[in-house]
């Protein structure tokens, strides 16, 4: 069996979540493997991620240089290209890095690409067997894939539970002599952070949150003021940002906003893993949304199936009735 | 500036309940509406607007059957120069790699200064952007949501978690995989569609290219895809089978009890 690499992706000094999800994913592709860590950057950062490592990791690589202080995906993969053994799988985590990684490398390294996997079933000689999902998560597919010449995976955020298995005690191997000179044709100048919105969603404990279902941009009011009713605030998935009905700072998820409410009135939201990524803290979920099928309803508590434009005002019209019976 | 859109039409799942069809090796595709996938239609408005501030062309390619020519015209009809259609018996059951390969063949006899791809399509790969720019050695940047034109270099800012721009200068020629919401794409209506019908569109084949069937289409797939499927539900959602003004009072009751009343 191929020898098996976690790239992991870290900030400020701590590794994402995904460091002890992709030794759960490795050990699916192989229950005997002992996955080795890579990670690039520079300085104490660096250090302090490596350190953190090898509690889950037998083995860390380091690469340390100057021009990785920030993860340029170009000079990673060129680094990358110089260390891996030819053959090996690289598991490396699917959000803004991983996209903006693997595909290429898997042509770099002249393996198999395999893209946003959520469960692993195992390999059958050369082949190996996975599970990922089509049209925003409505279907699932069964896929095989040819690792014969080693492969690049990204791995679905949250899909593999971290092990309860003991801790390792890595080593920790300085792999920074072996990248040579690293020149990029695309230089990372600066991060400009989201501007903060007129309404913070983080902060509120109940959420109206209104995806493409809601239509056009008159029908936003029928949300807001069912969240008027209820004292809550009107958040969103990413197309009604997309199609300016909403500020940025309203929208949830991976590339937006994360939330921790305690009740979430998903409306007219499919149920994408990029908007449920957002959800935390364990809420009360409700959904309303006009195809039986979503994929919102899995992960909701309670599902309504209706037409979203007609069942919140009449929901609207409830609430204000029972405040006005209440306030006698 | 010479711009290259890649596109690819696929089932609009706005519009579409997928469902498996009987033999569950495939969606049930009777009844489907299909478009240009969302991705790509953000690409070409970008090109369009590119090249309305320096100057240039913008060709939509896709590699596909005779059915794929509508959103060549679609995308003809918002302002696109020309649209190509790459097809070939031997394409089919192409992997992302595959795709990749066709185009890198195609770009390469181009005068192209930069391809746009859109992030993602259907399948949510987001790959064959990445993967073509690896294959031209051209640098590359995913998850575009701002593109400036300045001197033989873009400055390109790609969207990062949270909402967070990360801000990049990449040298041209290269490849860029396009956001939603980078632009507001501008309406196409059947008149616009109409007056660009009788525009020819080449349908290049493997051989016109000069591409080893052998190195693209299902026999040199590495990943395939065995079957669709719905998993089964984990514990799912409590569904409220009641009428319209039953699930609303059970629905207030229970988001009063979860503290949603304030
Ligand atoms: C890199 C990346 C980052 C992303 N980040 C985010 C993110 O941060 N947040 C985010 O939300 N998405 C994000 N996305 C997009 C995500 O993949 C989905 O495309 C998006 O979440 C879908 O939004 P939606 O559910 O509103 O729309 P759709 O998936 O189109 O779903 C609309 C739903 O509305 C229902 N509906 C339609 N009309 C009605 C009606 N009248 N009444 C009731 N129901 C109705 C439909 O049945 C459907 O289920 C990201 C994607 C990528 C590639």
């Amino acid at each position: 069996m191929a020898r098996i690499f976690a790239y992991i992706v870290h900030k400020v000094g701590v590794a994402d979540d995904s460091a002890t999800e992709l030794v759960a994913a490795a050990k699916k592709i192989d229950p005997a493997a002992s996955p080795t860590a890579i990670v690039t950057g520079c300085g104490a950062d660096l250090d302090a991620v490596c350190s953190t490592l090898r509690s889950s990791y037998s083995e860390v690589w380091k690469i340390a240089h100057e021009t990785l202080a920030y993860p340029n995906a170009e000079l990673i993969r060129k680094a990358l290209v110089k260390v891996l053994p030819q053959g090996s799988i690289l598991l490396v985590a699917h959000e803004h890095f991983g996209i903006d990684l693997a595909p290429g490398l898997s042509i770099k390294l002249n393996s198999t690409f395999v893209s946003d996997v959520l469960v692993i079933e195992g390999v059958d000689g050369v082949t190996l067997r996975v599970v990922r999902q089509e049209f925003g998560g409505q279907v699932s597919t069964h896929v095989r894939c040819d690792i014969s010449s080693g492969a690049v995976i990204t791995v679905r955020p949250g899909a593999f539970k971290p092990l309860e298995s003991a801790p390792a005690s890595g080593s920790v191997v300085d792999k920074s002599s072996e990248i040579g000179v690293l020149v990029a044709r695309r230089r990372y100048l600066e991060t400009v952070v989201a501007e903060a919105g007129d309404v913070d969603i983080t902060k509120h404990s109940v959420l109206v949150s209104i995806g493409r279902g809601i239509q056009e941009k008159d029908n936003v009011a029928i949300a807001q003021e069912l969240a008027d009713a209820l004292g809550a605030a009107v958040s969103c998935s990413r197309p009604v940002v997309d199609a300016k009905w909403l500020e940025k700072s309203r929208q949830v998820g991976t590339s937006g906003k994360t939330v921790k409410p305690k009740v979430y009135l998903a409306c007219g939201i499919s149920g994408a893993f990029q908007h449920l990524a957002g959800i935390k803290g364990n809420p009360f979920i409700v959904a309303i949304n006009k195809n039986p099928k979503a994929p919102i309803f899995q992960v909701a508590d309670v599902g309504i199936v209706d037409d979203l434009l007609e069942f919140l005002p009449e929901f609207t019209n409830k609430v204000r009735e029972m405040r006005t019976v209440s306030a006698k | 500036m010479e711009i290259l859109v890649c596109a690819r039409r696929v089932p609009d799942t706005s519009e579409n309940e997928i469902e498996l069809n009987s033999a569950g090796n495939d969606i049930e595709r009777d009844d489907l509406v299909y478009s240009i996938n969302e991705w790509d239609n953000y690409a070409v408005e970008e090109a369009l607007q590119i090249v309305a501030r320096v100057g240039g062309n913008v060709t939509v390619v896709t590699v596909g059957g005779e059915d794929d020519e509508e959103i060549l015209r679609r995308e003809m009809a918002m302002g696109a120069n020309h649209g190509v259609l790459i097809s070939d018996d031997a394409f089919r059951g192409s992997d992302g790699r595959g795709l990749a390969t066709i185009l890198a063949v195609f770009v390469r006899k181009g005068p192209y200064d930069l391809i746009l791809t859109g992030v993602q399509a259907e399948d949510g790969g987001a790959q064959v952007g990445g993967m073509l720019a690896a294959l031209l050695d051209y640098p590359f940047a995913s998850l575009v949501n701002s593109v400036e034109v300045l001197d033989g270099k873009l400055k390109v800012s790609r969207e990062i978690a949270g909402g967070n721009k990360e801000i990049n200068e990449i040298d041209l020629p290269c490849v860029l995989s396009i956001q939603t919401g980078i632009n507001e794409p501008r309406y196409v209506g059947m008149r616009g569609i109409r007056q660009v019908a009788s525009i020819p569109i080449p349908t290049p084949s493997a051989s016109d290219l000069g591409i080893d069937p052998a190195t693209v289409g299902q026999a040199a797939a590495k990943v395939k895809r065995v079957d669709y499927f719905v998993p089964a539900l984990g514990k799912g959602a409590e569904m409220l089978q009641g009428s319209r003004e039953e699930n609303i009072d059970k629905l207030l009751e229970l988001v009063a009890a979860k503290g949603g009343l304030k």
